[in-house]
């Protein structure tokens, strides 16, 4: 469109308001990221340059299994949510129109909306309802029901990407059904599905609230285990577990974006 | 048509109608398509943007089920076929080139799918780049190459299988003119050479005229004529074939009768002007008739012995020929083409009396 656009940063206050936004949302972070790396057992007097703070951290046993069941919660709910996700991806933009497609829609990014202290609460109601032991599987289970949409969009959106002709030509050049997804739709979407995936593993590695509602005795992730030794007195320990873990995140995040975007510039090229 | 006379031919379509959607939303695209086509042949289906050609291309591939009808291959039924069972490829019309495979695995996709040998698979996928003069660019993504590089690998990829019949839609409309009219001979050539029968669509009556053995001219869903070139251009059979394929003047006369002499139909324009017209008409029937602008001659005053004599109203030079619009004394306007090379005409200007003949026979009568 050649319409000249308002331009926002024209008006005077913008840059204040950038800023303070910025201000606001990052100071923390840093805060925290400076004194992790302090010599003191405190958290807001710096005493010079240490990592000892890391090497406690990484040394310390209770964060050992808090770490290794996150990542088992977060593999397992990021890989069926993600299977899921494909599945209701592929049968909303492929096949025919289904009946009640827009409500499939909503109740897929339901998760998305719904005040997470609310999930969290319907989620032990029915494990307790149904009967199923508190554990690392009902963590599991409810992670991946989260997971689904965030591994959704991304699949969603580059699925939408890709016109049905492919498939089409590749029907015509005597591939079936299978060998057409397998050669074909899921080459074509995988940037899709590898960010979305990302995604997913990093949404479920950072939950806190529905986790702790489930988790019953015994299976600790490495939120619930950093808030028990918050709760139990501050050090720099925490800043630096919390540290590794916005480190972490960082890199999923930016390697899901990149992906994703590799995947769009390298297939729509033409 | 029965189906036995369709055993011999590589294509049988019989009374094909497809309706897109259901109820008030419902589109007939295509209404009771009957037509064969004959094994080796270059055939093309001519028709106006919507006409059906696509839907006809694609229920052919198995992309779409038919909504009544027959179509048969050499004399089978294929409507139970899916598109990967068909021994038909397509060259699509955005080329549908597999943007994360090479030049080389676009054109090994098929080879592969049928199971052939790793060895006769490079043999074969070298052949036809060979065939489409790619040589050089296996190892390129389609996103590298120019819009000409890509078409050619689009056909490269529907040779390679070596389908029994391969389908074109509209292959060259992205290509600029030079390069169109080259890949026009060269697909007439791979045509011949390689004996697969091409069914090729297309909206520009010129590149169908200059492929084709024969042409369905399609409109609205319904085949209008089907014929070779010369037959299309030079007998259309009605009103929509005589304007879509070529210009035509097109006038309304009343048939007088038979004329003993030249086995043509006496007719009278509106204006009173009598012509002898090909084509059949039953005395009395009012219909319409088409004469070629290159049919009738032009000259000036005195230059034929028996010329009705026009005024000269425009004159356009187009380089091989030019064109004249001429208006004659009963207010009947034509269009007249002549050949630069002929020199005929060439002193005439506009508001020049001048004079014209439209040879026996060269009106057609056509159907309304
Ligand atoms: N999938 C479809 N759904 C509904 N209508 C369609 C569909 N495909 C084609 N049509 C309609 O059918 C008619 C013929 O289309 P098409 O075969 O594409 O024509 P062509 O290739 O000659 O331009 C057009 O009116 C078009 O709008
Ligand atoms: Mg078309």
């Amino acid at each position: 469109m050649a319409r000249a656009r308002i331009d926002l940063k024209r008006y005077p206050a913008f840059g204040t308001l950038t800023w303070a936004c910025i201000v606001l949302l990052y100071a923390p972070m840093l805060v925290i990221m400076i004194y992790s790396f302090n010599e003191l057992r405190s958290i807001t007097n710096w005493g010079g340059f240490s990592l000892a703070w890391y090497w406690k951290a990484i040394t310390n046993p209770q964060l050992h299994a808090a770490t290794f069941n996150s990542i088992v919660v977060a593999l397992s709910a990021a890989t069926l949510g993600t299977v899921l996700a494909l599945c209701a991806a592929l049968a909303m933009s492929r096949g025919r129109r289904l009946r009640y497609q827009d409500t499939g829609f909503a109740i897929i990014n339901l998760p998305l909306m719904v005040p997470e202290i609310v999930t969290a609460i319907g989620s032990l109601v029915f494990f307790l309802a149904v009967g199923i032991q508190l554990g690392l599987l009902t963590i599991i289970i409810a992670h991946t029901v989260f997971c689904i949409p965030f591994a959704y969009l991304p699949i969603a959106a580059r699925l939408q990407g890709i016109e049905g002709y492919y498939e089409e030509a590749a029907r015509d050049l005597y591939a079936s059904r299978w060998e057409t997804f397998r050669f074909v739709t899921l080459p074509l979407m995988l940037p899709g599905v590898i960010a979305g995936y990302m995604l997913a593993f990093i949404v479920s590695l950072d939950d806190f609230i529905i986790t702790n509602m489930v988790a019953g005795p015994g299976a600790t992730t490495l939120p619930m285990a950093i808030y028990g030794m918050v709760r139990t007195g501050f050090t720099p320990e925490i800043n630096a577990i919390s540290t590794m873990m916005l480190l972490v995140s960082a890199l999923f995040v930016s390697a899901s974006y990149l992906i994703g975007r590799a995947g769009d510039r390298k297939y729509n090229a033409q | 048509m029965t189906t036995q006379s369709l055993r011999g031919d590589a294509v049988g379509i019989e009374q094909v109608t497809k309706i897109y959607g259901e109820g008030a939303n419902a589109v007939a695209a295509l209404k009771g398509v009957s037509l064969t086509i004959g094994d080796n042949e270059f055939f093309t289906l001519l028709g106006p943007s919507g006409c059906g050609k696509t839907t006809l291309l694609r229920i052919l591939a198995g992309f779409e089920q038919v909504s009544a009808g027959k179509v048969f291959l050499f004399g089978e039924e294929i409507e139970q076929l899916p598109p990967n069972r068909r021994p038909i490829n397509t060259v699509f019309q955005h080329y549908a080139l597999f943007p994360h495979m090479t030049v080389e695995e676009n054109i090994a996709f098929g080879l592969k799918r049928l199971g052939r040998e790793p060895a006769e698979i490079r043999a074969r996928v070298g052949e036809v780049m060979e065939i489409v003069r790619l040589g050089g660019f296996a190892h390129r993504r389609p996103g590298q190459l120019s819009g000409g590089q890509q078409q050619r690998v689009a056909l490269a990829r529907a040779l390679a299988p070596q389908p029994k019949i391969l389908l074109l839609d509209e292959p060259l409309s992205a290509l600029d003119l030079k390069l169109r009219q080259q890949m026009r001979v060269e697909l007439k050539q791979i045509q011949e050479n390689t004996g697969i029968t091409f069914i090729f669509v297309t909206h520009d009556q010129e590149e169908a005229l200059a492929m084709s053995d024969r042409i369905a001219v399609m409109s609205q869903g319904e085949v209008q004529q089907l014929g070779t070139a010369q037959e299309i251009y030079e007998r259309p059979n009605n009103r929509f074939v005589a304007d879509f394929i070529g210009d035509a003047n097109i006038l309304a006369v009343t048939v007088l009768g038979d004329d003993d002499g030249s086995g043509y139909r006496r007719c009278r324009t509106a204006q009173g002007m009598e012509i002898l017209c090909a084509g059949s008409g039953a005395p009395g029937s009012t219909p319409h008739v088409s004469i070629r602008p290159e049919r009738i001659a032009i000259g000036a005053v005195g230059s034929m012995a028996d010329g009705i004599a026009c005024d000269v109203e425009r004159v356009v030079y187009l380089g091989t020929n030019r064109q004249f619009l001429v208006c004659l004394a009963d207010g009947l306007k034509l269009t007249v083409l002549v050949p630069n090379a002929l020199r005929a005409g060439s002193e005439l200007q506009p508001g020049d009396k001048a004079v014209i003949h439209v040879p026996p026979g060269t009106a057609q009568l056509l159907k309304d």
